[in-house]
């Protein structure tokens, strides 16, 4: 084969491989470029099915792996029976779920903050988070009423790089400020939380005990915060462009829907991938875990391009 | 020396030409992978992207269906909905709006014929005729339908049922053969009799002693309770009550709705509403299978809200605890 254009072939070789090796470098977040793009845009969608099928099998098979959450559970004493809920039910698909309480409780265990003012307490979770994280680049704070599937989290910011400031979730906007609505979830990438860490240090910008005339929500407060370090909220939202982050119960959506798309209440409702839901009760909590884990109808199999695995030692999912 | 220049030489050229040939592969937007595989020859790979690519044009991105029933045909279910003129609007446009778009075949049985459409049974409305209007309704599938289907599925206009998951039921099953199914009682009978608002089958030799049953006057309009009553002559005409539970034995057919029998409970005498359970009772996530058939006592936005959590939300990528048909199945808490 390599008889007399040996130096050749091996040149060519060498060449190919060094384009390759060139491609894969520049090329493995392959959302780093559009991304940039897309701050300014106030919508994230999730990768579609195009996106997906440029990526290599392997390249996906490791975000798969490689997307690791963090979540952020805000609750109270007094509201003990959502706490429980969110433990035997959605925060097990986190790969970290840690509660933050505003005071301890004998019956239940979290990091407790011992703070009753809701941005404080908000502050010190997101610190502790920062400061916990270890390998983990992807952050998700809920509240006790939150109901999330973490798994569609993790399709969304599939090809987003979380070395880039991300405030993701259902976008609000009051007068000019455009924040990220609490019920329904917030994600923050890595880089987000990294930067809103340092400007807490900033009283000016982000003083601890609001020194407005009125009090901001701690969500806008949060926006407030992070604008100031050029991240900004932006909506999440599926290929087709649907809300991912829902700030009402499944029923309220769907009663809505009935309303609105009377011939077509399921379509015209919510995604097929939704990520969160609010509002809904613990024991409604339980009956979702039925029906996203494990109804489903017989002989409808889907070619995902992910991989994500159920937790151990787990009998509802 | 000049052997040397001219390696040198070739080995630049090379580099260049192989630096180039890959960069205007990679442009073309092939995958890296692909252009790995090209390079080496390995053809069959890129086929198998292209396979990929096929699946999407499928109904459902991504998805692909395949049939319960083994070999030859599709298993075709009729299904029949008890209903009446008042609850066309309330009840029954949203079961037709739903789950009954599934079924081989639909009828909406009621006391008038109309254009929704309803079959006009020529029977009374009212709790008291519910079980002339389950015997006519019978005739009337017996005279008219009863080529058309296999299996003979009777629902309330508050029961949901998932079609695809009854027919996987029902594949393990004969029906040439006197059974019938559903959510399985225990009182009044040996062999018990089944819910009639969880739903229940007839297999098609069932659906013929039915009839004949009646014909012959073995069985009779001897009370109002059409469950029971449909159990007596069942029994009486010798056709065999199965067990739907699947293979963890968790049940498939449900009496109440999805919060009743989910919710974990502490151990606790049962409740009111278990009381008749012919098999053993699991309260809790152990309830229901994976591959449920049915839930009663179903409004119509949760009929709504059931078809999109069966059909439609998923959570993407999940590879589900449960898979009867692998051979290894992921390990259960």
């Amino acid at each position: 084969m390599l008889s007399e254009g040996g130096s050749f072939m091996k040149g060519v070789v060498m060449g190919g491989l060094f384009c390759l090796v060139l491609s894969l470098l520049g090329s493995f977040s392959p959302g780093t470029k559009s991304s940039t793009e897309d701050h300014h845009h106030h919508h994230v969608k999730a990768p579609s099915k195009d996106e997906l099928n440029h990526l290599s099998n392997s390249e996906v098979q490791a975000s798969s792996k490689q997307i690791q959450v963090y979540c952020v559970i805000m609750v109270q004493p007094k509201i003990l029976p959502f706490w429980a809920a969110a433990l035997d039910t959605w925060s097990k698909h986190c790969d970290e779920a840690v509660f933050y309480t505003s005071e301890s409780s004998k019956a239940l265990d979290a990091v407790d903050l011992n703070e009753k003012d809701e941005w404080a307490r908000l502050r010190k979770a997101l610190k502790h988070a920062y400061e916990n994280a270890g390998d983990l680049r992807w952050f998700f704070v809920a509240q006790a009423t939150t109901f999330a599937i973490i798994e569609n989290l993790k399709y969304l910011v599939l090809t987003k790089d979380p070395s880039e400031p991300f405030y993701l979730g259902n976008v609000m906007k009051s007068g000019e400020l455009e924040y990220v609505a609490y019920d329904s979830g917030i994600v923050l990438s890595y880089e987000a939380l990294k930067r809103l860490v340092h400007v807490f240090q900033d009283e000016e910008q982000c003083p601890e005990r609001g020194r407005a005339l009125w009090k901001l929500s701690e969500e806008k407060q949060l926006a407030v915060c992070l604008k100031y370090k050029g991240v900004f909220a932006e909506n999440g939202e599926d290929a087709h462009g649907k809300g991912l982050f829902n700030s009402k119960t499944v029923y309220n959506l769907i009663s809505d829907s009935m309303k609105e798309n009377p011939n077509n209440v399921v379509e015209g409702c919510c995604s097929d991938v939704a990520v969160t839901f609010s509002g809904m009760s613990p024991n409604q909590m339980q009956v979702m875990m039925f029906g996203v884990y494990r109804l489903r109808p017989y002989g409808h199999d889907f070619h995902d391009a992910l991989a994500f695995y159920p937790p151990e030692g787990s009998d509802n999912d | 020396m000049k052997k040397t220049l001219s390696n040198r030489l070739k080995f630049t050229t090379g580099l260049l030409i192989g630096f180039l040939w890959v960069r205007f592969m990679l442009d073309l937007k092939i995958s890296t992978e692909q252009v790995i595989y090209f390079s080496r020859g390995m053809e069959h790979n890129v086929k198998k992207g292209d396979e990929i690519q096929h699946h999407d044009h499928h109904h459902h991105s991504g998805e692909n269906r395949s049939s319960a029933a083994s070999s030859s045909q599709p298993t075709r279910i009729l299904c029949w909905i008890m209903t009446g003129p008042k609850y066309l609007e309330s009840r029954t446009k949203h079961i037709k709006g739903t789950w009954a778009k599934h079924c081989d075949k639909v009828l909406y049985m009621s006391s008038v014929k109309t254009d929704f459409p309803t079959v006009g049974l020529n029977v009374s409305e009212g709790r008291d005729n519910l079980y002339w209007k389950t015997i006519r309704a019978f005739q009337y599938i017996h005279q008219h339908h009863l080529d058309e289907a296999d299996w003979f599925i009777k629902a309330d206009d508050d029961t949901f049922v998932v079609i695809e998951n009854l027919r996987y039921t029902l594949s393990k099953f004969d029906t040439e053969k006197p059974l019938y199914l559903g959510r399985r009682f225990a009182p009044f009978f040996r062999q018990g009799y089944m819910s009639g608002g969880a739903g229940y089958v007839l297999s098609k030799e069932a659906l013929r002693r039915f009839v004949s049953g009646f014909s012959s006057g073995k069985c009779t309009h001897f009370s109002d309770i059409e469950d029971m009553a449909l159990g007596q002559c069942m029994e009486k005409m010798q056709v065999e009550a199965a067990d739907t539970r699947d293979v963890k034995n968790r049940q498939t057919f449900h009496a109440f709705p999805p919060e009743l029998h989910l919710v974990r409970q502490p151990p606790r005498p049962l409740p009111w509403y278990l009381l008749y359970e012919y098999y053993n009772v699991v309260e809790g996530p152990g309830c229901c299978s994976d591959f449920v058939v049915s839930f009663h006592y179903i409004s119509a936005d949760q009929l709504y809200v059931l078809d999109y959590l069966t059909y439609h939300l998923r959570p993407y990528g999940y590879k589900y605890r449960f898979n009867p048909d692998e051979k290894t199945e992921l390990a259960a808490a």
